[in-house]
């Protein structure tokens, strides 16, 4: 068993499971077909909005409140990626200091901006 | 042979804890919250304290007539329950419940975790937009929000304990574990735990489904087998978060006296058991209130543990 060694070796157990979870839904559904009556009528595939009858469409527009903490998340969640590899070495014999240093100026960098977002009120709701 | 063997075992016991787990807490719950709540809960199904409440539920579930909203996405709706479920079950791959008693022990394990929960988070969003219902659309919204604020936290707090173990292994992170991390990890803990209640959307934090407005957001048009598969995502998702933040956080199968595989167990049913004590205790957080914790207390508290964690690693290097 070649496949089963090495770096991605350990990924095909992952891509098993993948399928096996693919399985079980797929499996679920099947008994489902096997089980389940199947009588659709027009009232029964209608949009069920709290029992009258729903108005327009599905799919309204509404206001977003929340894009700002879509680009807060985007910018911070790209920042926190970074700290991953760094976690794992920033302890290593001979780096030290220095990425202590470096570790408070990232933090910095996302304190500051949460910071300002919160000055310039973007955290409130309304 | 002897190998494929080895994975195949390996993998049926993950698939039946996937199973298994997420009853037992279900069925914790029921009596958990009657007993907080002064009533009986189920007690007819299978005679004993009605314990076979949730099978029945599940025989139900599969024989009920699977509706598909006429003016559904049919396929993004079809498939919104694999992609909320699935996710939760390949995740299990990396948990070790003792040492050399995991899946597969990926050496980026804690990252490969975090990527693989974001996209359980997608489930609910297709759900609520692919139905076409106005609640589920309000709903996915919300859940998408929600989701969004909580994340930055979690992986600050994950990636807190990878710097103190200096891996990204689970199984190594649970190895490298002492019982000094305990106080010196505490804050990250309780962010980890919080920030993932809040992606489950358990209660306090379930203004996504809040049943009593926005009638289940954007579960409001499944029925049937589609809709259990919801539910069960989400029992399976305490488990998740129960046994990450016991492996994190709590030393994993670390313990005196019994065997490490009870010390996890023990641990995360401690944990679910938190989880379902929360939900009878807070009311549910208004939306503004939501964002507000995640990004004026969560985020805050979780870069004040990194440095705490960073400071405390260089010196005791």
């Amino acid at each position: 068993m070649a496949s089963m060694d090495g770096y991605f070796g350990s990924y095909v157990v992952v891509v098993v499971l993948l399928l096996i979870g693919v399985g079980i839904f797929a499996g679920g559904l099947f008994v489902n077909r096997m089980l389940r009556p199947d009588r659709p009528t027009p009232e029964k595939l209608m949009t069920y909005e709290c029992g009258v009858d729903p108005v327009g469409e599905g799919w309204a527009q509404s206001q977003i409140r929340y894009y700002v903490f879509t680009y807060l998340y985007v910018v911070f969640a790209v920042d926190a990626v970074f700290l991953f590899p760094w976690a794992t070495v920033f302890a290593a014999p001979g780096f030290g200091m220095t990425t202590l240093v470096e570790m408070f100026v990232f933090l910095a960098f996302i304190a500051l901006g949460i910071l300002y977002a919160w000055r310039k009120r973007v955290l409130a709701w309304t | 042979m002897a190998e494929v063997l080895d994975i195949a075992v390996r993998l049926i016991v993950i698939v039946v804890a996937f199973l298994v787990l997420p009853l037992i807490v279900g069925q914790m719950e029921h009596k958990a919250m009657a007993h907080m709540q002064s009533r009986l809960g189920p007690m007819y199904a299978g005679g004993f304290h009605g314990w076979a409440q949730l099978i029945a539920d599940g025989v139900k579930f599969a024989q009920k007539e699977d509706v598909i909203p006429a003016a559904a996405d049919r396929r993004v709706f079809a498939i919104a329950p694999a992609v909320a479920l699935v996710p939760y079950l390949v995740v299990m791959v990396v948990i070790p419940v003792g040492p050399g008693l995991v899946g597969a022990d990926l050496d980026a394990g804690l990252f490969f975790v975090l990527a693989v929960m974001g996209i359980g988070v997608l489930g609910s969003i297709m759900a609520g937009w692919a139905s076409a219902n106005k609640y589920s659309v309000l709903g996915g919204m919300r859940a998408a929000a929600q989701l969004m604020s909580y994340e930055l936290p979690l992986v600050l707090a994950a990636s807190s304990v990878a710097m103190a173990a200096g891996t990204l292994s689970l199984e190594g992170i649970a190895e490298q574990w002492r019982w000094w991390w305990l106080p010196w990890q505490a804050i990250g803990a309780v962010v980890f735990f919080v920030a993932g209640l809040a992606e489950l959307r358990r209660p306090p934090f379930d203004m996504p489904i809040a049943e009593s407005e926005i009638i289940m957001g954007p579960m409001t048009e499944y029925t049937g087998i589609r809709f259990a598969l919801f539910m069960l995502a989400e029992y399976v998702g305490i488990v998740v978060l129960s046994a990450l933040t016991t492996v994190l956080f709590l030393g994993g199968w670390q313990g005196p006296i019994l065997p490490g595989p009870v010390w996890t167990l023990i641990k995360i049913f401690v944990l679910a058991f938190v989880v379902i004590w929360v939900r009878v205790s807070f009311p549910r957080f208004r939306e503004d209130q939501l964002q507000k914790l995640a990004w004026i207390g969560l985020v805050p508290l979780a870069l004040l543990q990194l440095a705490l964690t960073g400071v405390v690693r260089v010196l005791l290097a």
